[in-house]
């Protein structure tokens, strides 16, 4: 999943300016999720915004409205009304949820109410680690089901590197060795051997150059 | 200085709504300024409804729930605190002291403690300015 944190409240101050009619938006995916951008964290931050902005002597109004998912123009439509009441979004998507929120209601300015960060999943209570590099070249069945373009500090395709120390990578902070973990992974499953082979460098076109596009639209379903 | 403060406390009804009872029965006197609303556990008490409460206007709010490990809920009143930290830190980036927040811990049988930490907190919120959030006198700010 798509994983965010909030930017700093003085950021989101001066996006909503003037603007005296917010919609804050929340999203039900991934962003709820993470704990972030769902409608309660939407109404916190809507009644937070309202207060800071009454301290400052300024009366701003505000609806929150949420949407199953930002990121897809039929639930985001159903946002129209709700925006037409308004002067200005705060969405609490990803970065791809702003951008669909923006490209429908060009009529009024969508801010982003998140950083997103890197596409991951929950390893400990409120944890969140990056697990894709959403390279759009998937190595995974080489490599155990870890990846090293991911979870390697170096990102490199052939590894470990001479700065593997008991398991640990040189970079610190408690960060295990990717490739000492793929090594272990694929000596228990009995495909170390994997190893011996050495990984050319891998095909970066289809990592960037532009947005990258998906699907037939529905041909075929 | 602020003589006639508005503090809302969130009580929980298996501990400090039942110490506030008993404070009153043990005719113990604490601040008159402070509105209890019995809630079923600490735990319950969303950000939403005690940012409410800041916002309709209240110059203190107190969250009072069980002892540790005497939470009904098993781990209501420590996810309270917890909420209760996040919650001072957000009133300070918004623009409010967070000493105008704060959470309390009594047992059923602590109501001349209840009383103590009503009439300390009341205090405390006395010494500070009304709140900036407080609207006018006639717009529904004030009691009638």
């Amino acid at each position: 999943m798509i994983v965010a944190e909030p930017k700093s409240f003085g950021e989101l101050v001066e996006m909503v300016g003037d603007h005296r009619r917010l919609l804050v938006a929340s999203c039900s995916g991934c962003t709820a999720v993470g704990g972030v951008g769902g409608v309660r964290q939407a109404r916190e931050l809507a009644c937070a915004l309202r207060i800071h902005f009454r301290i400052r002597g300024v009366e701003l109004a505000t609806e929150v409205a949420g949407v199953t998912r930002q990121c897809d123009p039929e639930f985001v439509a159903e946002l129209d009304g709700a925006v037409d009441r308004n002067e200005a979004v705060l969405s609490l998507g990803c970065g791809v949820g702003v951008q669909f929120l923006a490209d429908r209601f060009n009529r009024v300015p969508v801010f982003p109410g998140l950083n997103t960060r890197f596409a991951g999943g929950l390893t400990a209570a409120g944890i969140w680690e990056e697990k894709c590099r959403l390279c759009g070249d998937c190595i995974l069945h080489l490599t155990g089901g870890i990846c090293p373009l991911t979870r390697c500090a170096k990102g490199i395709l052939n590894g470990p590197c001479g700065g593997s120390q008991d398991g640990l990578c040189e970079v610190g902070d408690g960060m295990p060795c990717a490739w000492q973990l793929i090594y272990e992974r694929l000596s228990s499953l009995g495909r170390v051997g994997l190893l011996e082979q050495i990984r050319r460098p891998r095909n970066w076109a289809d990592s960037g150059g532009g947005p990258r596009r998906l699907g037939n639209g529905g041909a075929g379903e | 200085m602020n003589p006639d403060p508005r503090i809302i406390a969130f009580c929980c009804c298996n501990c400090a709504y039942a110490a506030a009872d008993l404070a009153g029965a043990m005719r113990a006197s604490y601040a008159s300024e402070i509105a209890i609303v019995a809630i079923p556990c600490t735990g319950a008490v969303e950000p939403t409804v005690v940012l409410a409460a800041f916002e309709e206007g209240a110059d203190g709010v107190i969250v009072a729930g069980c002892l540790d490990g005497e939470c009904h809920y098993k781990s209501g009143n420590l996810r309270a605190r917890e909420r209760v930290n996040v919650l001072r830190s957000m009133l300070e980036t918004i623009g409010l002291e967070p000493e105008r927040l704060e959470m309390y811990q009594v047992s059923a049988a602590m109501g001349t403690r209840f009383a103590e930490i009503a009439s300390e907190f009341a205090g405390r919120i006395r010494g500070m300015d009304p709140s900036p959030v407080r609207k006018p006198r006639g717009e529904g700010g004030e009691p009638g």
